[in-house]
This record gives C-alpha cells, structure tokens and sequence, in this order.
C-alpha cells in the first residue's frame, strides 16, 4: 500500500518537472524565436515539410468526411422532412468541430510525429550538440522555425478540409441523391454565421496548432537519445497531441458558446 | 613535436569538481594546454573525458574551481559570452554529427553562412579549401549517406576548422575507423593543428595512435587524473591503472569482473 502511495507521488512529481521543463522549453523557444522571421527561407522549409506534405491526407481525410456526412446527414435530415438543410449541417459541422479536431488529429500523427522523429534523431546523432558546439543556438535555428510553421500550417490545413469536405457533403447530396444544388448552397449561406463559425473555427485551429506543435517539438528535444527513446517520444507526440487536442476543443467550445 | 610550454595558455582547468544533477564525475581536475600543442585524455569508457571536454566547450558549469579557455572565464560566463568564444572553437564528434538534411558541401559552409557574411563566391573557395586539407574536395556534392565512416569524420574535421579555431576538440576521433582511416584522422589532427598554430584536445582510448600523435597525456579514472605526462613518461609510467591501460591487460585495477558475489554461493542460491 505504502508502495502504491510512494509510486503514485513520484509520478505525479515526475509530470510536474516534465510540465515544467516544457514551460521553460516553450519560454526558451519564444526568447529565440526572432531568427525564425528574419531568415524566412529556414520557415519556408519547415511550412513545406509540415504544411505541404500534409496536404495530401488532409484532402484525402476532408473528402470521406465530408461524403459520409452527406450520407449520414441526409438521412437523418429526410427522417424530419429537412433534407434541404444538408448544406448548412455539412458546413456547420466541418467549419466548427471536425474540421479543425480532424485535421488537428492528422497533423499530429503525420507532421507532428515527423518532427518529433527529426528533432530526435537528431539529438541521438549529436548534431544539436554539434550545432550549439558551433556556437548555433538550435533551439532558434532548428526548434523555433518547424514550431511556427505548424502554428501557421494548422489553420490553413483545417480550411482546407473543411473546404474538400463541404465539397464532400455536396458530391453525395446534390449529385448522387439529388439534393437541390440552389438549395444546398443557400441553406448553407444562411446557418454559417462569419464570426460565430468561421472564425471560432479558426481559432480552435490555431490553438490547437500551437498545443501539437508544442507538444512534438518538446517531445522530440527531451527525448532519450537511443532508438527506444525517439520511438516513444514519437508515440507520445501521437497519444499527448490527440488527447490534448480533444481537452482543448472541450474547452474551447464551452467558452465559445458561453460567449454567445 | 612543435611547441613550446612558455607559449600562450589557451585551457586550463584548475580543482575543478563537476558532474550532472547530484552525481559527480570529475574530482579535483588540474589541467592545462598550451598553443601548437596536442593533448591526449584518456581513460575508460564512463570515466569522465567527455565531461570534460563539454567544461572545455561550456555545455557544462563546474561545481567548483576555475575553467580558463582562450581567456575566457566559463565558470561565470555569460550565454553570450559562452557562444562567443564557441566560435573560436572547433570540435570533431565521435560519428562526425553531420547534418544529414545537407550535403558535404554545405556541411562545410554551415559556419561560415552561420557567423560570417562573406559573399558566396569566397564561401566556395573557402568551403573547397577546407575541402581539399582533408582530402575530399571530390567530394563535395556528396550527400552524407554517401559517405563513409573515416569520409565522414574527415568532412566534420573540415567543418570543425571552418573559422580557423584556436581550439580544436575531439571526441574519439578514432573510435570505429579502419586501420588507413585511422592513420589518416592521426595524421590531420596534427597536420591541422600546426598549420592552423591551434591547440587540440583529443579525447581518446586508442593508445598507439595517440601516443605517436600527441605531445602531452592525461589520464582520466573514476573521475580524477591519476597520472599525466609526455608519451615516453606515460609507456613508462609505474601506476598500475596506466600500465594495464597502456599494455592493454585484461585484468588490474580495471577489474575483469563487474563487482559481484562470490560464483560458488551464486550456484548455490536457490531460485
């Protein structure tokens, strides 16, 4: 039983230090993150390897939610006679939930572990060591580009899934069951509310950029420099970003709605 | 070999105490390198050489006593003034530690882009330059997985002199090399550091080939140095961890056997 106690409080000091290295990192990172600005090639890079190379999954994903909300939303819609509103309830849901929670997912576990694979090879290799050896701080050269080019892919990758899966929802109701196209499109005019959606939307996107990419560049620094430490770091970077994404979006939709 | 002791003192390291968290390595550790001269650590693995070349790069503070390099007071240094003096520094890691994400080439030019503004024309002569003082200006637009393990350290030992260092470290440069590779990295380590008037550290277990290297000798055991001097004194020395070490003897001071019960009550214990 005493065990069980002494084991319980060492896990429980051991995640306060892990929370409050990662606190420190994150502060590290911002103080270093000028050079990220100022050598705009260094985040172009990084914005290729998380933003564009997700692109790919992200449409992908985007077009079978969007298709299996079109099927799903159009059949319990016509159950109250209120199929026409298949547009606004495809938009609705891809601008406000799914949209930024889905691709907040994907992100993690493609950009996400990648960076964290990246960031930890490259400590088990010494080239960080090498790089602040040569008086090259890499925490501004390597760690700050690729966590403000998630910050800024995120949102963008979020829109575009919720653009291929409103594209989705319109392929399956309008041409294959044969839902109004004037209808679909107007009824979605009318429930997307700018501020209320779209913009809520984006926050959440950004918030949760921020959290995943926090999350895998920390992961991938703190890791053990052996093969076992960078793969655990990177299920991590997996298991911590999705269930920190989901927190989050819980938090962030209470707030939301408490502010309407 | 080329130097001379009254020449300028580029490290020392006076009753310096060190090590991580609460675990000590280093005890006591007196030591000094002049320039134009070559300086061996050596010791066991787990017995405190790279500790103390990270005090000699400032990656780590001592607890206590006094750590001098190129002028610089590293235990009261500030970060800027701990990246200042890592520029006049260079260091060759035991695998090199390229940047697997550039090619040779730009490995080379990595600090010079990084602390210079040279235009880029006089980076490429610079760069091939380097280049061709090991060897592998044919080499140049190789990608890292292209290389070997004796190329490799040869391109990181181009990196590593980039910005003409006053210091040179090495981290088992011979570690894993083969027999032409190793005489190769033996024979620039000290061709580099004459031409250059630097001064290097190498830390090392490879005892021949250092000792026909270097100009001076450190021995590191649990921590402290327990013997230093020039190679004759050191083939010579009368202590009995060095002579083991030096003659390569399986057992001595440096025990065969991990501290263990004796084996008959081993066999006897029930499972």
């Amino acid at each position: 039983m005493i065990n069980a106690v002494a084991r319980l409080g060492q896990a429980t000091i051991d995640t306060v230090v892990q929370l409050g290295f990662a606190a420190r990192f994150v502060i590290a990172l911002l103080r270093h993150s000028g050079m990220t600005f100022r050598r705009v090639p260094l985040l172009i890079r990084d914005l290729y390897f998380a933003g564009v190379l997700s692109i790919l999954i992200i449409v992908v994903s985007g077009a079978f939610v969007g298709l299996v909300l079109g099927l799903q939303g159009y059949d319990t819609l016509q159950r109250f006679g209120s199929e026409t509103a298949l547009g606004g309830v495809v938009a609705l849901s891809l601008l406000r939930e799914l949209g930024p929670v889905v691709a907040a997912l994907l992100f993690a576990s493609r950009a996400g572990s990648a960076m964290t694979a990246e960031i930890g090879l490259m400590k088990a290799t010494e080239q960080l060591d090498a790089m602040d050896v040569m008086a090259v701080n890499p925490i501004a050269r390597v760690i700050a580009p690729k966590f403000w080019a998630g910050v800024i892919a995120m949102p963008l990758l979020a829109g575009i899934f919720s653009a291929v899966g409103i594209l989705g929802g319109w392929f399956i109701g309008v041409v294959v069951i044969g839902v109004d196209h004037g209808t679909f499109w107007s009824q979605m005019q009318n429930a997307v509310d700018f501020d209320a959606d779209v913009r809520n939307g984006i926050v959440k996107s950004f918030v949760f950029g921020v959290i995943v990419t926090w999350i895998a560049v920390f992961q991938g620094w703190s890791c053990t420099p052996t093969a076992e430490g960078v793969s655990r770091a990177i299920t991590k970077t997996v298991v911590y970003g999705a269930l920190a994404v989901l927190a989050a979006d819980f938090v962030l939709t209470a707030f939301m709605f408490i502010g309407r | 070999m080329a130097y001379c002791v009254t020449e300028r003192l580029v490290a020392s390291l006076s009753g310096v105490d060190a090590g991580y968290g609460t675990r000590q390595i280093l005890h006591g550790i007196d030591f000094t390198v002049h320039r134009g001269q070559v300086v061996a650590i050596m010791g066991g693995s787990g017995s405190g050489k790279t500790t103390l070349l990270r005090l000699l790069t400032g990656q780590l503070r001592p607890w206590s006593g006094t750590v001098e390099v190129l002028g610089v007071r590293l235990d009261q240094a500030s970060e800027a003034q701990r990246y200042a003096l890592r520029r006049r520094i260079g260091m060759l890691f035991q695998f090199g530690a390229l940047f697997t994400d550039l090619d040779v080439f730009e490995n080379v030019a990595f600090p010079l882009r990084e602390h210079t503004r040279l235009p880029e024309p006089l980076i490429r002569d610079l760069v091939l330059l380097k280049l061709e003082a090991v060897g592998l200006r044919g080499a140049a637009r190789l990608k890292t997985s292209e290389l070997s393990g004796g190329m490799a350290r040869r391109v990181a030992l181009a990196r590593a002199i980039a910005l003409d260092p006053e210091l040179i470290l090495y981290d088992e440069p011979f570690a894993g090399l083969d027999p032409i590779s190793l005489a190769t990295i033996g024979t620039l380590i000290r061709r580099l550091n004459d031409a250059l008037g630097a001064a290097s550290v190498v830390v090392t277990h490879d005892v021949v080939e250092s000792l026909a290297l270097v100009d001076y000798v450190y021995f590191v055991s649990r921590g402290h140095i327990v013997a230093h001097g020039t190679p004759d004194a050191i083939r010579n020395a009368s202590d009995p961890y060095v002579r083991q070490f030096v003659h390569g003897e399986i057992d001595g001071p440096a025990p065969f056997h991990y501290p263990a019960p004796p084996l008959a009550e081993a066999l006897m214990e029930e499972i």
